[in-house]
């Protein structure tokens, strides 16, 4: 009977009270995530510059109301190449994701649907990929399909795709095993009906979140790759590419540095505490 | 209670008369506990209604008040009020708390700390989570002896060993070296209660101390607190179960929305209960009532169970079978059911040890026995949710468990099956409405091109399976996960009612359940079996359930059936000592 009343307990007061308002993070996450959306489809909207536009006249100026970031080397408006390069990175992130819950969507339906055979060879498959650190693994396939902004994304999916897999096994097999799904047998209903209307929807729908939460890191790893001189290269306007054009005027001139990096993370930032939002909000629902 | 300004003014007034003033408390002794006009509620202080609304009471030493209520009427929270635990946003008022003699309002949490364990214990319901997994549990209770006594090591263990040997653990020495899932579910809840009184509070608070346990255990646990009664610790029980604190409460409070509406001496308020709340909790009480007697007096129309959920069908006959009323009147057969479980040591287990019985139409088989006896393994054999190492399941006299699943299909909708927790077996996505609708809507895939002519059908169907079970259209939208223990039940017999059963498994189907919610529960199965001509296997560790529903019973033991026949035969003349073992445990109400 305690179980009850904490049962009832618990569902009555976060239901009611914090879910359904939204946190300061989160508004802050909103407004940035909004204001990167802007960026990324209309660039000119936020920042009217040309981002390549050099005017050396004007390098290495400190942040002041005429250049918010300041100038890098060349004379161009930091602010405006960070907001130009927005549009690069949310879409390298996104494909990343993209590629790397669909290739673990795919080895996960396989461990986790057909039996302890398959099972055991992804298993073994994905423990071998788990043995390299993620970039390491961007790195080796970099390292056959040579530099460049298709490659790092590819890259970059390849390397979160085994987390996402294992995820979504445990997420099927959780689910199969549910008294729920017990219940739909015991009415009748043949596996494949199960399967699509129960199994799949309550497992797949952590990905969503797991997906928001994963564009902040892809990002961050594309840039790494950038950063490395592996992904956009200079001058283009890609902050990880940024972030590595500045490092060598890191004493005189931070802000060249400073104001990709703040970028990069904040949006990983916001990917994250937005993705937290829509988690509790959906275990609530 | 909703008026804000009885609120503020907790007057005399909200105190109803009954025995205020508890008759057996010696003068000069120090009560236990004394809580005069106990007022609790959460939230902004003064903003919402009381969770408790002026709560009187008091514990002598050598004396149990039993405190007595249904989910929700605010036992737990006066239990915790007492150890300073109501919750951050919890306000807490009295006129009158104190604890061994001393005043305990507004105490800090240092304060409190000092104090609990000392002055007060507390045992729960759940010992397995109460107790530090990782650690032996003799370390546990030393924790709360280094705490408050400057006692060494040495000292330590032996009150330790001096606790677990007054909780009459077996072998003492040896258990308190164990951790908490090594011990059973018994053995847990005596080292929860060594650990409580390991430094001889005045006041031990049990708050359903045992309402995880199997019957025997229950007893023995209740033998313990009786014990350590007469050694002179006050006692606070704490239960929804008045035939349980019946066994060693010397007064019954009965507590109603945070109201004691009824106090006095135990036998009082059990044989000549005043109010209708306690009543109705004593008439809900199964143990000893005949079959078909109404559990819950207070709805006292019976439920006229339409069968408008299967219309398009004759009623009193299902789909695609119309010869079965010459079929045998075996509906469910088990012959010799054997399944063996490897344990995770890689030796074998006999969960169910050549079970065999029949379920008559339109009676009820009751299997009873503790937790591991295999009763649900049996019930999953039944439903061929696991495949028997040896022996057949015959459904209406055809093969069900030697089958292909694929053919058992066609059988399936003759089986409606009743989960002890209902939540779990409900698809968290879906509202009650697709939880029934995929139900009535059978194998049959009813998407796209199938019209609407059938999904208005289907509703109908839906709404008669609502008011067959007795619950409102409004529930329709709402999710599982917000609705009472009871309206999960009543909806999940409405989803096992959807194809037109001849056969209902239920496993457990009342046992998480309040006494009160259960006797409606009860009684609703009771009405169903008699008007759809149901046949029930009805499973349960609770003796008294198993007599009240059952015209057979079978009792397991170790994955055995070890007595079977009538019910009335079987509670009356028991013949194999473990049936008579535990008929002797069950808690009853009157000597």
């Amino acid at each position: 009977m305690s179980d009850l009343e904490i049962q009832a307990g618990l569902g009555r007061s976060p239901r009611t009270s914090p879910s359904h308002r939204f946190g300061v993070a989160e508004v802050l996450a909103g407004l940035f995530g909004l204001f990167l959306i802007t960026a990324a489809l209309f660039p000119a909207l936020v920042a009217p510059g040309d981002p390549l536009g050099i005017d050396p006249l004007s390098a290495f100026q400190t942040p002041s109301p005429a250049h918010w970031f300041g100038t890098d080397e060349s004379g161009r408006d930091i602010y405006t190449r960070v907001s130009h390069g927005t549009g690069s990175s949310l879409l390298i992130g996104t494909l990343a994701t993209m590629i790397g819950l669909g290739l673990g969507l795919v080895l996960g339906t396989l461990a986790g649907m057909l039996g302890p055979v398959v099972d055991f060879t992804v298993n073994r498959f994905l423990e071998v990929l788990f043995a390299f650190p993620g970039l390491l693994l961007a790195l080796l396939f970099i390292l056959i399909f040579g530099p460049g902004v298709a490659t790092a994304t590819v890259a970059v999916g390849l390397a979160t795709a085994p987390g996402y897999a294992r995820i979504i096994r445990g997420q099927l097999i959780l689910v199969r095993s549910s008294a729920f799904v017990e219940a739909a047998t015991v009415l009748g209903r043949s596996p494949g009906r199960i399967l699509v209307r129960h199994v799949l929807p309550n497992a797949l729908a952590p990905l969503f979140v797991l997906g928001t939460l994963g564009i902040g890191q892809a990002i961050v790893w594309a840039s790494a790759l950038s950063y490395l001189g592996l992904g956009a290269a200079p001058p283009a306007a890609e902050w990880g590419a940024m972030l590595a054009a500045g490092r060598t005027y890191i004493g005189s001139a931070w802000w060249m540095s400073f104001f990709p990096g703040l970028f990069i993370v904040l949006t990983a930032v916001s990917a994250t505490a937005l993705g937290r939002g829509i988690e509790r909000r959906m275990r609530h629902a | 209670m909703s008026d804000e300004t009885d609120v503020g003014v907790p007057g005399a007034a909200s105190v109803t008369g009954a025995g205020e003033g508890p008759g057996g408390v010696a003068a000069g002794v120090a009560p236990a506990v004394r809580v005069r006009n106990l007022v609790v509620g959460f939230g902004p202080k003064d903003g919402a209604d009381p969770v408790l609304n002026g709560v009187s009471f008091e514990v002598a030493p050598g004396e149990c008040l039993a405190i007595v209520g249904e989910s929700g009427s605010g036992k737990s929270v006066t239990a915790r009020s007492l150890l300073g635990l109501a919750g951050d946003n919890a306000w807490v008022r009295a006129d009158e708390l104190s604890l061994a003699g001393s005043d305990v309002q507004n105490l800090s949490e240092a304060q409190w700390r000092r104090r609990r364990g000392r002055d007060v214990g507390l045992v729960v319901q759940d010992a397995l989570v109460s107790l530090d997994p990782l650690r032996p549990v003799g370390r546990e209770i030393a924790d709360s002896l280094r705490l408050h006594t400057r006692l060494d090591a040495a000292a330590r263990h032996t009150r330790v060993l001096e606790a677990l040997e007054r909780v009459g653990l077996p072998d003492a020495g040896n258990a308190m070296r164990k951790r908490s899932g090594e011990l059973s579910g018994g053995q847990r809840q005596r080292a929860l209660i060594a650990a409580a009184i390991a430094l001889d509070p005045p006041l031990l608070i049990a708050d359903e101390p045992t309402t995880a346990l199997d019957v025997t255990v229950q007893a023995q646990i209740l033998d313990l607190l009786a014990t350590l009664k007469r050694a002179g610790t006050g006692i606070l029980l704490i239960s929804h179960d008045l035939a349980v604190v019946g066994r060693i409460a010397d007064r019954i409070a009965v507590l109603c929305d945070g109201r004691i509406v009824e106090q006095g001496p135990a036998d009082e308020v059990l044989t000549r209960p005043r109010h209708p709340v306690t009543r109705t909790m004593i008439a809900a009480i199964p143990v000893d009532k005949p079959r078909g007697l109404r559990l819950n007096p207070r709805a006292a129309e019976p439920v006229l169970p339409s069968l408008s959920y299967q219309s398009g069908v004759a009623p009193g006959s299902s789909p695609d079978d119309c010869d079965r009323d010459t079929s045998p009147t075996t509906v469910l057969e088990a012959i010799g059911l054997v399944k063996r479980f490897t344990r995770p040591d890689g030796s074998e287990q006999l969960a169910v040890d050549s079970v065999s019985f029949r379920l008559e139409r339109g009676t009820t088989l009751g299997i009873v026995g503790e937790s591991g006896s295999g009763k649900t393994t049996s019930a999953r054999l039944a439903l061929a949710l696991t495949r028997p190492d040896a022996g057949e399941v015959r459904v209406l006299g055809q093969a069900f468990s030697a089958v292909p699943e694929k053919e058992r299909r066609a059988l399936r909708p003759h089986l409606g099956a009743v989960y002890q927790d209902a939540l779990s077996s409900f698809d968290p996505r879906l509202s009650v409405e697709q939880v029934l609708r995929d139900a009535v809507a059978g194998g049959a895939r009813r998407t796209g091109r199938v019209g609407a002519s059938a999904g208005a059908a289907d509703r109908l169907r839906v709404l008669g399976l609502l008011e067959a079970v007795g619950l409102p259209q409004g529930l329709l939208g709402r999710r599982p996960l917000s609705l009472s223990g009871g309206q999960r039940q009543r909806v999940s017999i409405a989803r096992a009612l959807a194809s037109g059963p001849q056969i209902l498994i239920c496993d457990e189907p009342v046992s998480s359940l309040d006494v009160t919610v259960q006797a409606q529960v009860l009684d609703l199965l009771d009405e169903l079996q008699r008007n759809l001509g149901l046949s029930l296997l009805f499973i349960s560790h609770d003796l008294g359930v198993i007599q009240h529903v059952s015209d057979q019973v079978a009792v397991m033991l170790d994955g055995r059936i070890v007595e079977t026949g009538a019910t009335a035969r079987v509670f009356a003349a028991p013949e194999h000592p473990y049936t008579q073992a535990l008929l002797g445990a069950v808690p009853r109400i009157g000597f």
